[in-house]
């Protein structure tokens, strides 16, 4: 409070540091508050609400066939539906023992047995995997083949040679009555 | 010499000189590729990719831009909307395919030129940052090359990106998160096409940016040359202009000669005939190929097997397909370390005698990942692969450190000068 000249020594270096303060905090407030500006344009770029609305897919079972196949749509990804096969499941649940890359039980696979639903994208590299229809390779375990870089699944969609790393993804799904069934 | 330039004819002219005063643009230039750049008196034609590659950047930049103006990103009218350009639109088929081939031509020119690059030493010491600026340009282009093959929404459009996005997904813990965020969806789908529509009209401009750095950096020691020696003094270097601009012009005419054949008799060859069928989310292509451009990368990628030798060490840390990944940007960022990783001193191949062999087989072993690439991954090629993908990096990790330790290179020249003319202290070889 003194109006003379003579300040302390110190005086100038508390100058600095004062200024680096104000120079640090700044700058720090003006990353910080563009980092979180950034953080609108990038989440622009996640699904928009139109996208996530088409969430979930209503599947009537009854015309499916035992042995049969369908591929319906979800999310805009094929999910595939077997009517399995006694064999089929009866080979799924044997295979529980054998060495699997992405070990899961077959009952844990399914809702009810003779119903196999599954995304149909391999989970290598998002291709769609052949055997859904008569004729096609279903690989060397009976259930599915990606032609793409050759993963085979079997009778329950887990994968058993090739390069995917898991099994195919069974989305969350649930039966609203005997033959109808609400995937997502 | 900016002296000699004040003085010539052009510099006199008033408009010149009344702009030059303002803005020093056409000294600029002149130093930059013109009778006041100064460079080495021995380039080779292997010095004539650069400038190829300059000239397929604009001629992509330029009908790039006209065929945004008919190209529509939506799912359901890209398609048609191409083939809309190569029957109604007035030439547009001449655009397209000058586009099509010229993305496999500006890949043709890059590649020559990054090799050329690895022969002649180029990379070394003071040019290091010229050449990692290099290698960032080769990633911008492989990125662009991606996103402008999905825009047609063919089968090969659809199932080559969904291939590579889902690359990502081999990220732990977040890989789905960023795959959703790429994709803008559950799937490849219209959100997916038009930011890789905003994205491959952006990325020539980065790629331009990148190319002027580049640029900036070569002119801050001048070209590197055939003998690898430094300039001594003037009597080594001729001035850019007019020799360098004709023989660059004179490349660029044998460049477009070779071009046009492609463009107006082969329009398809570099091409997949399944990328005219229209994209179909459900069905998978029985074969996908990238294009060839990517073939290395895509048999680097696929190597990786739960089988593969290399995937053993770090087996018990990841999964096969995220090793496959990880290799396969790590065997483009890899070039970008090459001015550390090669031990030698000498730059050019021709005073190493040893290296020289060893650049060639790293050439033929590229080579044959492109060719394992292009096939599907079964019987022999499964292998093949592999040792080539083994091969690639032991060049990078284990040959170029070592070779520079255990190898007595042939005696330099003098000069440039005296390499030229034939007073060599020792003649090579």
């Amino acid at each position: 409070m003194s109006d003379t000249a003579s300040t302390p020594p110190t005086a100038e270096i508390d100058e600095q540091t004062r200024r680096d303060f104000l120079l640090v905090s700044t700058a720090t407030v003006g990353a910080v508050g563009t980092a979180l500006t950034l953080w609108p344009f990038i989440n622009s770029l996640n699904p928009a609400a139109d996208t996530l609305a088409l969430a979930t897919t209503e599947v009537n079972l009854a015309p499916i066939a035992e042995g049969q196949s369908i591929t319906v749509v979800w999310q805009g990804k094929p999910v595939f539906i077997r009517h399995r096969t006694k064999a089929e499941i009866a080979k799924a649940a044997e295979d529980d023992a054998a060495a699997l890359p992405d070990p899961a039980k077959d009952a844990d696979r399914v809702i009810k047995p003779e119903w196999l639903v599954m995304v149909g994208v391999c989970t290598h590299l998002g291709c769609i995997p052949l055997g859904q229809k008569e004729g096609e390779p279903k690989g060397e375990f009976g259930g599915w083949f990606c032609p793409c870089h050759g993963s085979h699944y079997d009778t329950s969609g887990r994968i058993r040679k090739g390069p995917a790393p898991q099994n195919l993804t069974v989305p969350a799904y649930e039966f609203t009555s005997d033959t109808q069934v609400k995937i997502g | 010499m900016s002296e000699q330039n004040t003085e010539s004819k052009f510099m006199q002219n008033g408009v010149v000189k009344w702009v030059e005063h303002r803005m020093p643009i056409f000294s600029f230039i002149d130093h930059s590729v013109g009778s006041g750049y100064p460079a080495p008196k021995n380039l080779s034609y292997w010095w004539n990719f650069g400038s190829l590659a300059g000239l397929a950047l604009i001629i992509m930049i330029v009908s790039g831009i006209v065929l945004a103006m008919h190209y529509t990103p939506h799912t359901t009218l890209a398609f048609d909307s191409v083939e809309r350009i190569m029957r109604d639109v007035n030439g547009g088929w001449l655009i397209r395919y000058l586009h099509m081939n010229g993305a496999s031509f500006f890949f043709i020119a890059v590649y020559i030129h990054i090799f050329r690059g690895l022969y002649f030493g180029s990379y070394k010491y003071p040019r290091e940052l010229l050449w990692i600026i290099g290698v960032l340009i080769l990633l911008a282009m492989m990125a662009t090359a991606f996103m402008g093959y999905v825009l047609p929404w063919g089968q090969m459009s659809y199932w080559g990106a969904t291939v590579i996005t889902n690359l990502f997904s081999a990220v732990p813990w977040v890989g789905d998160a960023i795959v959703t965020l790429l994709w803008g969806g559950f799937v490849v789908d219209n959100p997916t096409l038009n930011r890789f529509f905003s994205l491959h009209y952006l990325l020539p401009f980065v790629i331009l940016g990148l190319v002027i750095m580049h640029i900036w950096a070569l002119h801050q020691f001048g070209s590197n040359n055939p003998s690898g020696i430094d300039v001594k003094g003037p009597q080594d270097t001729i001035p850019f202009h007019p020799y360098f601009t004709i023989k660059d012009l004179f490349g660029m005419g044998v460049f477009l000669l070779i071009f046009c054949f492609f463009v107006f008799f082969a329009p398809n060859y570099f091409g997949e005939a399944d990328n005219y069928i229209p994209a179909d989310p459900l069905a998978t292509p029985p074969h996908i190929v990238p294009e060839w451009y990517f073939l290395p990368s895509y048999a680097i990628l696929r190597a990786f097997t739960n089988e593969f030798i290399l995937y053993w060490p770090v087996s018990w840390l990841m999964t096969a397909k995220l090793a496959g990944v990880i290799a396969m940007f790590g065997s483009i960022i890899l070039l970008a370390l090459i001015p550390w990783l090669d031990t030698s001193k000498v730059r050019s191949a021709r005073f190493r005698p040893i290296y020289k062999w060893f650049f060639w087989i790293f050439v033929l072993d590229w080579i044959v990942l492109g060719m394992v690439g292009a096939h599907p991954p079964e019987g022999a090629w499964v292998l093949i692969g592999q040792i080539s993908t083994i091969y690639y990096f032991a060049h990078l990790l284990v040959v170029l450190p070592i070779l520079g330790i255990i190898e007595r290179p042939l005696a330099l020249p003098e000069s440039i000068s005296a390499s030229v003319t034939g007073g060599e202290t020792k003649p090579a070889e």
